[in-house]
């Protein structure tokens, strides 16, 4: 028995659940100050400059991302407005080949680790030059060469998977270690409670990265659980904790950083609870005004990661308002173009149909493919995008 | 060649497939020390350490989703579901995720080296919860392999071509006959193919189908059939995804009459699919409709469980109304 059974009691005494009560790591003022007694992480200014400038692109690209679909450009978006601090913050206190398995509304990393704009919009137009083959719903990004696991649209499947890939990684004894990025709503599932006992039963350099931002679509975190927050459930299992200030680019830092020696300096797991706020919809699909009043809204827009961020890197002498309007119009533009050039791009070939089911297409397949091939051939004017593709002219 | 149950099997495939890969790593529910309940995994920990034979916390879900991480990161990782009743937990990792996982990156990311292990079946007196064969679900899941053995030989050389196939696999073992199952097995390495089915034995009245631990049951329908001067072509399908529809097609060209068995309910069975798609590519050689004998649509019942079974009687039966009909 492994539990701590050393102090009896002789009265049925109870702990209360809500006996502990854990602070939150804020290093960074909304002004720009540093809160007193706080440490300053190390960075410097081209490091500040990265993260900001990654977090500017994350924002102008969630801009244009959902314009693009009000405008029907697009079918569908997702942004991340409010948690860049979070979302790029973790990003930049890894090792660039750590392994991230996000849950959809990560971006910010993405751009951080140099996801060109090309790629961004590639997934999102489901044309032929995405890696993902045009396969899943716009904001599905994944790629290989930058350690960022391909989006997955259940909720919680990424985290115990997390826990495998980490396990890997330290048989490997290669140093590193695997990040699972979710919110505080897929912390409802299962596979969050199994991947977080899993991993600290097996110790391996997994971070489980929990983005609280209130919201879980309409589901404010009041009717998602009791208790205070995630951060405690992992003292349930036996891991390392702490509860940080999502909209301070600093507290995110240096936490993650420390974070990630635990994982890969012990082999042991750490849960991070980043208090944030969804400032835009679930999705495209969603309209908040449904659930949720103005004037909260308002209070945590007051509290925006990129506003806080840019009052420090001013009062560092690094950034002026000058330079960040330059910033914000040039990286619209930037944007903008990219979406034009992949609006442009085809979409993927019919015979990626029945590729990746697996290894190779599998007879039963290959004819499926001859027979829908076959049926576009009879109908080209109902199919014209894949009748173009395969050469089949009307009237044929 | 060694005699061997069935579990000796798959114990010594495991041992040779570790042996072979150091990224092999075997794990589940009590697998470790104890070997596993039914001792499959018995001194794999002994052999290659803890941390690549291990046991695992009680939680399906989690297994299978740390399996499928492992997989992705080019480990290759052989789960043990400890009864096929209880894989349910883990239906989204394996159907949403290990079946789509190469799919849906584009073949960014796999899990082409993850293997799933799970007793199924009846006969054992487990009532509902460990009597079950699930084939049929996963056979409904492009993207996954679904293997099953009928004896020792066929379960080393299939469960170390699982192993190494670039997909995921589901390797249904037939608990039943884990230990009366015995047979000469060759010492050395060796793999038998996925998606092939085997012809076990050549007739000329009626094809009989069926897989795993069933393949008993129509083996000896078919030797009562003989004494009645019916031939009987026995055909062990041994891969349910993706199946050798060109094998059996083959056979029923040749005898005009196809019998199919499983011992999963009628409704949903794999049988359906494989009379389906038979009667698309051999319906002018058909000279009597294709049969089904499987089990109830009931939960498996325990006190009733060999009036439930699909066996020998029930199978002949059928033979002899497909023949006389």
């Amino acid at each position: 028995m492994s539990t701590q059974a050393n102090r009896a009691i002789h009265k049925p005494q109870f702990i209360r659940g809500d006996a502990l009560q854990i602070p939150t790591y804020k290093v960074l003022k909304q002004d720009g100050n540093l809160y007193k007694n706080a440490q300053m992480p190390d960075i410097d200014e081209a490091l500040a400059q990265r993260i900001y400038r990654a977090m500017a692109r994350t924002r102008m690209l969630d801009e244009r991302g959902l314009a693009s679909q009000r405008q029907g450009r697009l079918s569908f978006y997702m942004q991340s407005t409010g948690e860049e601090a979070v979302t790029v913050g973790f990003a930049a206190a890894l090792d660039d080949q750590d392994m991230i398995m996000a849950q959809y509304r990560e971006q910010g990393a993405l751009v951080y680790r140099g996801f060109t704009l090309d790629e961004f919009m590639n997934q999102l137009f489901s044309n032929a030059k995405d890696h993902g083959k045009g396969r899943q719903m716009p904001i599905h990004y994944g790629s290989s060469e930058l350690h960022y696991m391909t989006i997955s649209s259940p909720l919680a499947t990424q985290i115990p998977q997390a826990t495998g890939y980490a396990y890997g990684q330290k048989m490997a004894g290669d140093g590193h270690c695997t990040v699972a990025v979710f919110g505080e709503g897929a912390a409802s599932e299962g596979d969050f409670h199994a991947a977080l006992n899993m991993a600290s039963v097996l110790k391996v350099p997994v971070i489980f990265l929990c983005r609280n931002n209130g919201y879980a679509i309409s589901t404010p975190s009041s009717e998602q659980f009791a208790g205070d927050g995630i951060a405690p459930r992992a003292l349930g299992y036996g891991m390392h904790t702490i509860r940080i200030d999502g909209n301070d680019i600093l507290a995110v830092l240096e936490a993650t950083r420390e974070a990630r020696k635990i994982a890969v300096e012990q082999n042991e797991p750490v849960l991070i609870e980043a208090m944030s706020y969804r400032l835009a919809a679930h999705s495209s699909s969603d309209d908040p005004s449904g659930y949720r009043s103005k004037k909260e809204e308002a209070k945590w827009r007051d509290k925006d990661p990129l506003e806080r961020m840019k009052n420090w890197m001013i009062q560092q002498d690094w950034w002026s308002e000058e330079q960040d309007k330059e910033l914000f119009e040039a990286e619209r533009q930037l944007v903008m173009a990219a979406m034009k050039k992949a609006e442009k791009v085809p979409a993927p070939h019919p015979d990626e149909m029945i590729t990746d089911v697996y290894d190779t297409p599998t007879p039963h397949l290959e004819q499926q493919l001859a027979e829908l091939k076959g049926h576009i051939q009879r109908y080209p004017e109902v199919y014209p995008k894949a009748a173009a593709a395969l050469g089949y002219k009307e009237g044929e | 060649m060694a005699k061997m149950n069935l579990l000796q099997a798959v114990n010594n495939a495991l041992d040779i497939a570790m042996q072979d890969n150091e990224r092999v790593i075997c794990f589940g529910e009590d697998v470790g020390v104890f070997g596993g309940v039914f001792r499959a995994t018995s001194h794999l920990q002994e052999k290659y350490g803890r941390d690549r034979c291990f046991n695992t916390p009680l939680v399906e879900q989690g297994i299978i989703g740390f399996a499928n991480g492992l997989a992705s990161q080019g480990s290759v990782p052989v789960a043990e579901i400890q009864f096929a009743d209880y894989i349910f937990p883990a239906f989204d990792q394996i159907v949403n995720e290990s079946a789509k996982f190469r799919y849906r990156s584009g073949n960014l990311f796999d899990v082409g080296g993850l293997t799933i292990r799970t007793p199924y079946g009846g006969g054992i007196a487990g009532g509902h919860y460990h009597s079950q064969s699930p084939e049929a679900y996963f056979a409904h899941t492009p993207g996954l392999k679904i293997v099953v053995p009928r004896n020792p030989h066929q379960a080393k050389g299939l469960l170390l071509a699982s192993i190494r196939d670039p997909n995921p696999v589901v390797f249904f073992e037939p608990k039943r006959i884990y230990r009366a199952s015995v047979g000469e097995v060759p010492e050395e390495d060796y793999q038998l193919p996925l998606g092939k089915a085997e012809v076990v034995r050549e007739g000329s009245d009626i094809t009989l189908l069926a897989w795993g631990a069933q393949m008993e049951y129509i083996e000896k329908a078919a030797e009562l059939a003989d004494k009645d001067g019916i031939s009987c072509e026995l055909i062990d399908l041994r891969t349910i995804l993706p199946w050798d529809v060109d094998t059996v097609a083959e056979s029923v060209k040749k005898t005009g009459r196809l019998l199919i068995s499983h011992e999963a309910p009628l409704t949903g069975g794999f049988a359906g699919e494989i009379a389906t798609t038979i009667q698309d590519q051999c319906f002018l050689y058909l000279e009597s409709p294709i049969a089904r004998v499987a089990g109830l649509d009931v939960p498996y019942p325990l006190a009733l469980e060999k009036e439930y079974i699909p066996d020998q009687w029930k199978i002949y039966e059928a033979i002899k109304a497909s023949v006389n009909f």
